[in-house]
């Protein structure tokens, strides 16, 4: 995809004014929070499971080249071809070498961010190779070239309207009168669409949501059934992932998996969880005859021995950006990246650099509620503020703020100064504005006031208050 | 080379060389013994609970169960369900020796193939390995018995599935499977019918596998 992450404080602006957009948000942000809360008062022993998922995701990574060539070695003993790629480019030849060698025309594709984050598809098209998405939120995606806007519902900015122009757009064969009465007709029109395209497919790629290091298996979880259509009709099946998805066992996956769904969707499962061990058996009916596994790195292992290294342990479930209010507010395409949210605020200044996408991790308030439920207990707001610190060390940040934190931090620097400054200016403030008891325009706040009133200070300041109170009380 | 660039490149960030010997071992015995982590209560239950349990949550993800005295009951079950469901009476059945078995004879107006399903089939009959009681999951391994194929390409999906498989927890369900061998090529667990929210955040059944799950839990012996 385009990545536009340097750009954000203009596609913010835009989004906020995009009146589709924010119909979109209204309609999905209560149903986010709302259905993860659910499914977890239902499990007592989830909050048990966070802790479980987080130190089995840290002892992974903590081994994370032992149990890297132990899978690998066990990928290969059932038959698998590991490539190893330590770049985006290198997993890009890598797919496409396979699709040659395959004499693949066209090949079908499960839902994957890492194959967004290679920007695969283009690649693919450019030397003649078709990639059709299957997921039904990619395929409408696909038809309107857009990129995903969160990692778990990719098209959930669109309307019906969007989807029904789409359709009639692209699908022109079908007769350009028809009437879609329900969602359900949207649905069975691309599901007949993909059936055609699944069983002509020379080749599937899908991504993985876990790699075993103990069998060698690649584990994918989707509710359509796409993603294994995917593997299992073509002759060659490839999975596109990333090195920190490997875990050491069944039972490691399976832990994970009791926290995956109930965090992205509030499901208690997805519907298919699937475990993809090498190619087809002998005496087996069906199944793809070569299995490959594209290992991509593209800055993961750079994250290792850092503070960011805690950000490997995602597991990609989006409850982060579902309850962030930034987010909420302007959706996953502002953020210009493959990765929104707090997650891709953490994640994308690595993949891209600081100088490119140093503005995301200022796209949060500090609320923490991602840390409060993230599955693996990643302290996103904290590795946000690292990311700040290294912008600000860098001189990246707009004159405009260095200049304000350097003013601020003269007096923070200087507590008897400090308090003296904030209460001289709440007691003028609170005189100022005693009978409105709000501002709509104050000097140096006008980018603040433009979309909210300031409320007047009333009384003294905080450190004022609690200091009579110790006072009152001895 | 990638992979020497790559393991190199975390050892570094590891701030050690390749994993000492004693400790290697140790991840080794971890890898062999494969513990388990917490189980949730409710995976934990006795057998008539589980079924119990089973069947509650395949209904509440949207699928549906009968439950049958013995397999010789099925051909009846099934012919019943595709006119319940005003569909034709055809399927394809995987070639399980259990359901190589059935006394589909009995039933002269069912149109039975024994095979792997194509794109024209319209409903399945398959054999589960094992039921998870926990969130009301099937596991559906593949193998020369269970193609994947009739797992998704039908529209309808009936799947047989003996009272004594279900367990409770999915550890259970795979320390059965590791009893069979090596890992199978493909383990699907599936939890109800295919969907999609997709288009606006609401609910479809039916996106690219089976529309209806229907799930036949036999009590007896056989």
């Amino acid at each position: 995809m385009l990545q536009t992450s340097d750009n954000f404080v203009d596609n913010a602006r835009g989004a906020m004014a995009d009146g589709g957009l924010q119909k979109a948000l209204a309609r999905a942000r209560p149903q986010f929070a709302k259905k993860r809360l659910a499914a977890t008062d239902k499990l007592p022993e989830f909050e048990a499971l966070r802790e479980v998922a987080k130190t089995i995701k840290n002892h992974a990574i903590a081994n994370l080249d032992f149990y890297l060539e132990t899978y690998a070695a066990a990928v290969e003993a059932s038959g698998g071809v590991v490539h190893w790629c330590a770049t985006a480019e290198d997993a890009r030849r890598a797919v496409l070498k396979i699709c040659r060698d395959a004499g693949a025309k066209t090949v079908t594709k499960g839902k994957s961010m890492v194959t967004e984050e290679i920007a695969l598809n283009d690649f693919l098209e450019a030397h003649g190779v078709t990639p059709v998405e299957t997921d039904l939120g990619e395929y409408v995606l696909q038809l309107r070239r857009e990129p995903p806007s969160h990692i778990i519902g990719p098209a959930f900015h669109l309307n019906r309207e969007d989807w029904e122009s789409s359709f009639r757009k692209a699908h022109t064969d079908l007769p350009a009168d028809r009437v879609f009465r329900e969602r359900r007709d949207i649905l069975t029109e691309a599901r007949g669409r993909l059936r055609e395209t699944f069983l002509t497919a020379d080749v599937g790629i899908t991504g993985a949501n876990f790699l075993i290091a103990e069998t060698g298996s690649s584990v994918i979880v989707t509710n359509e059934g796409n993603g294994d259509l995917t593997q299992t009709l073509p002759r060659v099946h490839v999975v596109v992932t990333g090195i920190e998805k490997v875990v050491p066992t069944i039972e490691d996956t399976l832990a994970l998996l009791r926290v995956l769904a109930r965090s992205a969707t509030g499901q208690d499962m997805s519907v298919y969880t699937t475990f993809s061990t090498g190619g087809r058996r002998v005496g087996d009916p069906d199944g793809p005859e070569e299995y490959h596994v594209v290992l991509l790195d593209n800055g993961r292992s750079g994250m290792v021995g850092t503070q960011f290294q805690d950000m490997l342990r995602c597991i990609r479930c989006a409850a982060c950006m579902n309850h962030c209010p930034v987010y909420g507010a302007v959706g996953g395409h502002a953020y210009g990246s493959t990765y929104p949210g707090p997650m891709g605020a953490v994640l994308t200044p690595m993949l891209l650099g600081v100088e490119t996408a140093g503005h995301l991790p200022n796209a949060s308030t500090f609320c923490g509620k991602c840390e409060s439920v993230c599955p693996v207990k990643i302290p996103l707001p904290n590795l946000m503020r690292h990311w700040r610190e290294r912008e600000f060390e860098r001189h990246l940040a707009p004159p405009a703020m260095r200049y304000g934190l350097a003013f601020w931090a003269f007096f923070a620097r200087r507590p008897v100064l400090y308090r003296a400054a904030t209460r001289l200016a709440a007691l003028a403030l609170g005189r100022l504005g005693a009978k409105a008891g709000r501002f709509s325009r104050l000097p140096f706040a006008a980018a603040w006031t433009k979309g909210r009133d300031f409320p007047a200070p009333e009384g003294d300041t905080f450190f004022a208050q609690y200091a009579a109170r110790l006072r009152d009380r001895s | 080379m990638s992979r020497t660039a790559i393991i190199g490149a975390i050892q570094r960030g590891l701030k050690r060389g390749p994993l000492p010997a004693d400790q290697a071992a140790m991840l080794r015995a971890r890898l062999a013994a494969h513990p388990r982590h917490i189980i949730p209560a409710r995976g934990t239950l006795p057998l008539p609970e589980r079924v119990l349990l089973f069947t509650s949550y395949v209904e509440r993800e949207f699928g549906t169960v009968a439950r049958l005295p013995s397999l010789a009951a099925v051909p009846g079950a099934i012919a019943a369900y595709l006119a319940q469901q005003n569909l034709a009476p055809a399927l394809v059945v995987s070639p399980h020796p259990d359901l190589a078995m059935l006394p589909f004879a009995d039933l002269p107006l069912l149109k039975v193939r024994h095979g792997t399903s194509g794109p024209l089939d319209a409903v399945s009959l398959t054999h589960a390995f094992a039921g998870i009681a926990e969130t009301g999951t099937l596991m559906l391994p593949s193998g020369p018995a269970r193609p994947t194929s009739n797992n998704l390409l039908p529209d309808n999906a009936i799947v047989v599935l003996p009272a004594a498989r279900i367990v409770g927890a999915y550890e259970d369900a795979f320390d059965l499977l590791r009893g069979e061998g090596a890992m199978p090529r493909n383990v699907m667990l599936v939890t109800g019918p295919s969907r999609s929210a997709d288009i606006e955040q609401t609910l479809e059944l039916g996106a690219h596998g089976p529309r209806r799950l229907h799930v036949l839990i036999i009590d007896g012996p056989g």
